[in-house]
């Protein structure tokens, strides 16, 4: 008899406890980090940036600035690490792809119809491969929020699955858009259905929405994945996006995903901060550190 | 009660429970007042400093003014992040708007005359001294709204220039401001030295008097109820000796106006200044007794940068032969 891979049941998510979830992720706050510490946990955040441009807006010069921006953070400062990756719509792949060539900078593409996920699937996955086609390394899928509000488990699901199939070698990040979902045990649910489905990383906004990402909700994501990893052995990746605009609270999220998953998770591999303004915060902290002196973004570049 | 703040109301009581000790032993109905701690104004809250760290400034009696928060860098830091913040909405308000919330001041402050007289004779100025100080402190920001919509009609120019440009020369804030606030005249050097720099639309961060410090919090209670967005002023107390290095070399702050009379702290500040080429404004500490010390319109273009444009026209004759 052949073994039927069965599905969990995702209305048997854990439950989260939303006062200890909160009072556990105020934890995290509150370690004092100095010096040298400081220093390497600034520029291994910076490093875990995924620059991000997701306007209508959005030009391919606005695009090609950022792609110089992810290889050159800021020159005055010696060996600064580049960005994790580029992260654009899918039209703007290709000229991104050109532009951060041999620097060892992915190019990330939002994809099934970003932000909203209001199309179907075939338009959905369309999406998805002209992105991977125009090269991107990474997709940043958003999941079908209200069909998972409304219950379907399944559909969202398969959802994922087809898109998984359609990145192919790309590594696929799927957006829960936390601010949509409501609740931390909706979060929870979302997270392991993302994650069973196959996701390389989960993400919690689009940016798009307030409120984006939050210590809690991110934790109440890594605690997904931590469970994961100790049924499967399988790594999954975090990336919490929007909203974290500050060093100070960078440094907060280094602290919990260490504490929460370890030493393995602390690199761009497996973490990720989607932000656009963050990097010039770390990178005057980074400044205020070299020189004593607190800075002004009037000598930082303008994004 | 003795570990927590010491203000004009403690003597008060203690004279209250004197008499009651005195009377014929019948139950006054006897009220413990709620003490004020003096804390900080940050980006238009009421935090107490960073540092937890706090001083007891005494009058000439030797009575405790308060504990008042010994602010550290990273207050300073914090305000010149809300000043910065502040700056593009402040700078961009109207100037009638400006004048109206300036002249909001004055009203404000008008109507807490009493508790300011108090604190300035608690300070050790005598009741009269106190009285002209408040007037004198109300007619600033009533003389400094004024100027709002005229200053840059004033002050700005059309240049006469020998080519075919139209040149002008208009007045444009400089930023976040660092005022160094007078030792002495805790409430009429504030208002002298706040009142011109935003009237202008700098943001402000203010170092109140080291030993004269209560009024600068109530003032403040004042700005936090003029419709003062949060963030434009904002106050410290604290020594200037362990703050003076942050304010010249903070990069994000554009000038600095220093009302001390202390020339060790003025060079470090004028050294310290050099890195992102801020201005520092030396004022001489005044006593604000003549009219030309306490309304200055140049006082406003101190902390003013000037934009000059050269605009090309097609034909020179078309600007008149004089510019």
């Amino acid at each position: 008899m052949s073994k039927i891979k069965t599905l969990p049941d995702f209305t048997k998510s854990p439950t989260i406890d939303q006062t200890s979830i909160i009072e556990k992720a105020s934890r995290f706050q509150k370690r004092s980090i100095k010096k040298e510490t400081k220093i390497f946990g600034l520029k291994l955040a910076l490093n875990m940036i995924d620059l991000t441009t997701l306007e209508g807006k959005d030009t391919p010069s606005k695009v090609k600035q950022m792609c110089y921006k992810a290889q050159h953070m800021h020159d005055s400062y010696p060996d600064l690490p580049t960005a994790a990756a580029v992260c654009v719509y899918p039209s703007m792949v290709s000229i991104a792809k050109k532009e951060v060539k041999g620097s060892g900078v992915k190019v990330a593409s939002v994809s099934t119809a970003f932000p909203a996920g209001q199309a179907p699937l075939s338009v959905k996955i369309d999406d998805t491969k002209f992105a991977v086609d125009s090269g991107a390394d990474e997709i940043d899928m958003v999941i079908s929020r209200g069909k998972f509000l409304n219950g379907d488990y399944n559909y969202v699901y398969d959802e994922i699955a087809t898109i998984k199939e359609a990145c192919g070698k790309a590594r696929l990040k799927v957006i829960l858009e936390t601010g949509e979902l409501g609740t931390f045990d909706k979060v929870r649910r979302a997270s392991d259905i993302a994650i069973h489905a196959g996701a390389d990383f989960i993400k919690t906004s689009t940016g798009k929405i307030s409120p984006a990402a939050t210590m809690p909700v991110t934790l109440v994501m890594l605690e997904a994945i931590k469970d994961h990893f100790y049924k499967t052995g399988k790594m999954v990746g975090m990336k919490p996006a929007g909203g974290i605009s500050n060093a100070k609270l960078a440094l907060h999220y280094l602290v919990m995903v260490n504490e929460v998953l370890g030493a393995d998770w602390m690199n761009n591999t497996w973490f990720r901060f989607g932000a656009s303004s963050l990097a010039n915060d770390l990178l005057m902290q980074l400044e205020k550190q070299r020189t004593g002196i607190y800075q002004s973004s009037d000598y930082f570049s303008i994004d | 009660m003795s570990t927590k703040t010491k203000n004009v109301s403690t003597k008060d009581l203690a004279t209250e429970s004197l008499s009651n000790n005195n009377g014929n032993g019948m139950q006054k109905n006897e009220r413990l007042e709620v003490l004020k701690t003096y804390k900080v104004y940050i980006g238009g809250k009421f935090p107490r400093t960073e540092s937890g760290r706090y001083y007891k400034p005494t009058n000439s009696k030797g009575e405790i003014l308060g504990n008042i928060c010994l602010s550290s860098r990273k207050d300073v830091r914090n305000s010149v992040v809300a000043a910065r913040k502040a700056f593009t909405g402040w700078s961009g308000a109207t100037a009638f708007n400006k004048s109206q919330i300036l002249y909001r001041i004055a009203e404000m402050l008008e109507t807490r005359k009493a508790q300011f007289i108090e604190e300035i004779v608690f300070q050790g100025s005598t009741e009269a001294e106190a009285k002209e100080e408040v007037a004198a402190a109300v007619e600033t920001f009533v003389y400094y709204a004024g100027w709002a919509d005229k200053f840059q009609q004033v002050f700005s120019s059309v240049n006469p220039v020998s080519g075919s440009y139209f040149n002008f020369s208009a007045y444009e804030p400089m930023g976040v401001v660092g005022i160094i606030a007078p030792e002495n005249n805790s409430l009429l050097g504030l208002a002298q030295s706040i009142a011109p720099a935003i009237v202008g639309g700098n943001t402000v961060v203010v170092l109140a008097s080291e030993s004269k410090p209560l009024c600068s919090i109530t003032l403040s209670e004042v700005f936090h109820t003029s419709d003062v967005p949060g963030g434009v002023i904002n106050v410290l107390t604290g020594k200037l000796d362990e703050l003076v290095s942050f304010f010249g070399s903070h990069m994000d702050v554009n000038a600095v106006s220093f009302h001390r009379e202390s020339d060790k702290h003025l060079h470090t500040i004028q050294e310290l200044a050099v890195d992102n080429i801020k201005r520092v404004k030396n004022y001489t500490p005044s006593t604000y007794k003549t009219e030309a010390e306490t309304q200055n319109p140049y006082k406003i273009i101190d902390l003013q940068e000037v934009k000059t444009t050269w605009h090309p026209i097609e034909v020179i004759g078309a600007s008149g032969s004089g510019y």
